[in-house]
């Protein structure tokens, strides 16, 4: 651990820390669609439902998006190996994801701005529903095929000269298509989907929209519970060193303690309708799941050929990064803050919202 | 079609797309806040229904822009990994603060979009001015990074590997400062002509709508200037190409044949294979004159460099002539528009002059199409200008027609969709003539969809 606080590290630190601001802001929009997709009960809880969705989205999905970009920019500018490995060997399911990606944010604006028609909205709301399951899927398969090692070693059998001979399948689809990878998807996806119901009671503005997504919300953390063990049980086979990494290290089982207590916290604060609460934890035990398996690898970025300190840019460029990051982050936090202070102050601000004219010029 | 051919098609259909969003995310916020802050000035209302459907539509156009812009960011290694080993070290830093600028956009274009009647006017109309100024600097970031690939710097070669690696002279390559220039230039005038050309079509048909008259009003005022003096930056990034990419300068002009007091040519059909141009009007000594500012200046012809270097002399040919062709008829409608404007003429009551804009409404994003063509397609065979070959970067996976096909596809259903949204949004433009205005409450709602 001597080296963790060396540049190299703390940019890939930063990295993490971004990424981990895509899953919880990013995520949970996506986990919005996945409730758009399965809204329940009479066509006017339905439109409700999504109604709501469409709300807390509306105002920061784009911005919540940005945060995947910047994970990609400070990986190709501090990592450029990490990147272009990557890039070539999970081609296939990052293509997809970028597909879903752009279908998820265009149908959501198409159905925001577009025509008024009832045939054409649910058409958008399909659209968007659909790829918003379909991304974080994706998104978790390419996490599980890293953490698999299966990504580094064909990345390392790319480089002997027989590749040339060697089987398509085997090498850009075998990798990231394997019982684990797929687990690490569903486990996303659940993850998202119980980020945006909790992140949903807390925004809903009446009482029979809050019960709606308090259920939901507990469905869907008990799917995650049995999926993490699933994922857990697969682990050996599929993922040896990440496994070895989770019960082995030093720091493995104090981590796993504290994931447990804030998974259980969020339960009970859903239980007991202390929504805000319930909020902390869930956000809580994603981001513990997400640097358990970030602790887990360390000190590799993609297993067994690349680490932190091997794939590093040279120390100038970080170093000016870091002066990038900083400069960056002291518009982007205010600015951050002055956006969520508007939209997600007050949840009942959008009701009045929605009965004033939005024309009337302001006194 | 080879992987290479595919995968450069594949990066050339994604950037062409993408560049028509951002430079519309560049130019419209900037229409969008001149109309809010004229409404707030004079409390008419015509004004804030302009502001609104220009931010509906930027609202559109922005999203279609941010996630192809994601594509790209991610294509970079999908397409070229073999590039972003190399070179991002180098120019990432831009492209960090590229990422920046997109975050304040994104924040604040959803102040500006959500916020209406949330928060105080000034800082309304604030929100809108952050995003055009962080719109414009996302293109300036965007634009170095281009720029470094035409004049790659800020790193040692040794044993064909960059060393003592220095990004900031990188940011400050030759190319960065024509390049960055040329395209902020273009996109407040394509954006301007696009909407300036639409609404007087729309003149034409009916010359005393007040809402058109206001909104050719504001679009000419953005665009105008910014076609009037793009020749100039042209000028400038003509001088720049002929001094560091000679090839791309020779291709531009379908010169083969070093020589002084070279001619200009206008038109014309470059053949490789007789190293000769044909049907072209040469203007004497016009290229020496242009390029170098001196008309018995050497240009070195396609021929002082090896045939695997050329780029394909067509093409570049053809995009370059595109590009200054049109760019010079709206550079003289500008002068026109603006010499009425000046002598308080009514723009919208001159049927030619209104002709002269509606013609050009497409215009500027060809320019801008055929200009990245020739910087791009003029850089060949070279991914980094002189350093790298775009054969030596590409994606060692094979099939690379299948992803080319489906985005090609993805982006043409997209493309088609933006469209006829935008399409609806202009025929549902109020019909409010310029005499009846006193006579309504200044209030936008008064006249939502007519």
């Amino acid at each position: 651990m001597s080296d963790l606080f060396t540049l190299p590290t703390i940019v890939a630190g930063i990295m993490l820390i971004s990424l981990n601001a895509y899953v919880l802001l990013g995520g949970a929009d996506f986990g919005g669609g996945v409730w758009d997709l399965l809204a329940t009960g009479s066509p006017a809880r339905r439109a409700a439902q999504r109604e709501l969705v469409a709300h807390a989205l509306g105002p920061i999905w784009e911005a919540n998006h940005v945060w995947l970009v910047l994970v990609v920019v400070l990986l190709f500018t501090a990592f450029p190996p990490v990147f272009s490995g990557l890039a070539i060997m999970l081609h296939i399911p990052l293509s997809l994801m970028l597909i879903g990606i752009v279908l998820r944010g265009s149908a959501f604006t198409f159905r925001t701005y577009g025509s008024e028609h009832d045939a054409a909205q649910r058409r958008w709301g399909r659209t968007f529903a659909i790829a918003s399951v379909a991304t974080p899927v994706l998104l978790g398969i390419c996490i599980g095929a890293i953490a698999s090692d299966a990504v580094g070693r064909s990345l390392g059998a790319l480089s002997h000269p027989s590749v040339a001979r060697q089987d398509f399948t085997a090498l850009f689809v075998a990798p990231w298509l394997t019982p684990f990878t797929i687990g690490a998807g569903l486990l996303t996806l659940a993850l998202f989907a119980f980020l945006a119901a909790v992140y949903l009671t807390v925004e809903a503005p009446d009482d029979a929209l809050r019960e709606e997504f308090r259920s939901r919300a507990l469905a869907t953390a008990v799917v995650v519970f049995v999926l993490a063990f699933a994922l857990l049980a697969l682990a050996p086979a599929g993922a040896p060193r990440m496994h070895t990494g989770l019960i082995a290290s030093p720091w493995a089982i104090p981590f796993q303690i504290a994931t447990a207590i804030a998974a259980v916290a969020a339960l009970w604060a859903l239980w007991t309708r202390r929504f805000r609460l319930a909020r902390i934890a869930a956000a809580a035990q994603v981001t513990l799941i997400l640097w358990g398996w970030a602790v887990a690898q360390y000190p590799f970025l993609v297993p067994p050929p690349l680490t932190i300190r091997g794939a590093a840019a040279p120390e100038r460029t970080l170093e000016l990064l870091l002066w990038a990051l900083a400069l960056g982050a002291a518009v982007l936090f205010p600015s951050l803050a002055y956006l969520f202070r508007i939209f997600k102050g007050r949840p009942e601000a959008f009701e009045r919202m929605d009965e004033r004219s939005p024309a009337q010029p302001n006194p | 079609m080879s992987d290479l051919l595919a995968a450069r098609s594949q990066m050339a259909m994604s950037l062409a797309f993408h560049i028509i969003f951002a430079v519309v995310g560049i130019g419209m916020p900037v229409l969008m806040v001149i109309a809010e802050s004229r409404w707030r000035r004079t409390g008419d209302g015509i004004y804030l229904e302009l502001a609104k459907r220009w931010a509906k539509g930027t609202a559109i156009l922005f999203a279609v822009g941010a996630v192809s812009g994601t594509v790209l960011s991610f294509e970079l290694g999908l397409l070229w990994p073999g590039f972003m080993r190399y070179a991002g070290a180098i120019i990432g830093m831009p492209f960090s603060l590229e990422g920046f600028a997109f975050f304040t956009e994104a924040i604040f274009l959803g102040v500006y979009l959500y916020g209406w009647d949330r928060i105080r006017p000034r800082a309304h109309v604030a929100a809108g001015v952050l995003v055009a100024v962080s719109g414009a600097a996302s293109a300036v970031f965007v634009v170095i990074a281009n720029a470094w690939m035409n004049s790659p710097a800020g790193f040692d070669l040794v044993n064909g590997q960059p060393v003592n690696v220095d990004p900031i002279r990188a940011m400050m390559t030759p190319a960065a400062f024509p390049q960055v220039l040329h395209m902020v230039l273009a996109a407040y005038a394509a954006t301007g002509f696009a909407v300036a050309g639409i609404h007087a079509l729309l003149l034409l048909r009916d010359p005393r709508n007040a809402f058109h008259r206001r909104a050719l009003s504001v679009a000419l005022l953005v665009g105008a200037p910014a076609a009037l003096v793009q020749p100039i930056s042209g000028d400038v990034s003509a001088r720049y190409v002929a001094r560091w990419q000679p090839t791309k300068l020779a291709a531009m002009e379908g010169q083969f044949r070093s020589e002084r007091g070279a001619p200009l040519r206008i038109g014309g059909i470059p053949d490789e294979a007789a190293r000769e141009t044909r049907y072209a009007i040469e203007i004497p000594y016009g290229l020496s004159l242009l390029a170098f500012h001196d008309p018995h200046a050497l240009v070195r012809g396609l021929e002082a460099f090896p045939v695997g270097d050329w780029p394909p002399v067509a093409l570049v040919h053809f995009g370059f002539q595109v590009m200054v062709g049109l760019g010079t008829y709206m550079a003289l409608i500008s002068l026109w528009a603006i010499i009425a404007a000046w002598r308080r003429h009514d723009l919208a009551g001159d049927r030619w002059l209104m002709r002269a804009v509606a013609i050009a409404a497409p215009m500027g994003f060809i320019c801008i199409e055929a200009g990245w063509t020739v910087t791009e397609v003029g850089r060949q065979p070279w991914i980094i200008y002189g350093v790298l070959r775009t054969a030596d970067a590409v994606t060692p996976m094979p099939g690379l027609i299948v992803p080319f096909t489906i985005f090609t596809l993805l982006y043409c259903v997209l493309g088609a969709i933006v469209v006829v949204l935008l399409y609806k949004q202009v025929v549902k433009s109020p019909r409010i003539r310029e005499e009846e205005r006193g006579t309504r409450t200044p209030v936008g709602a008064s006249w939502g969809a007519a």
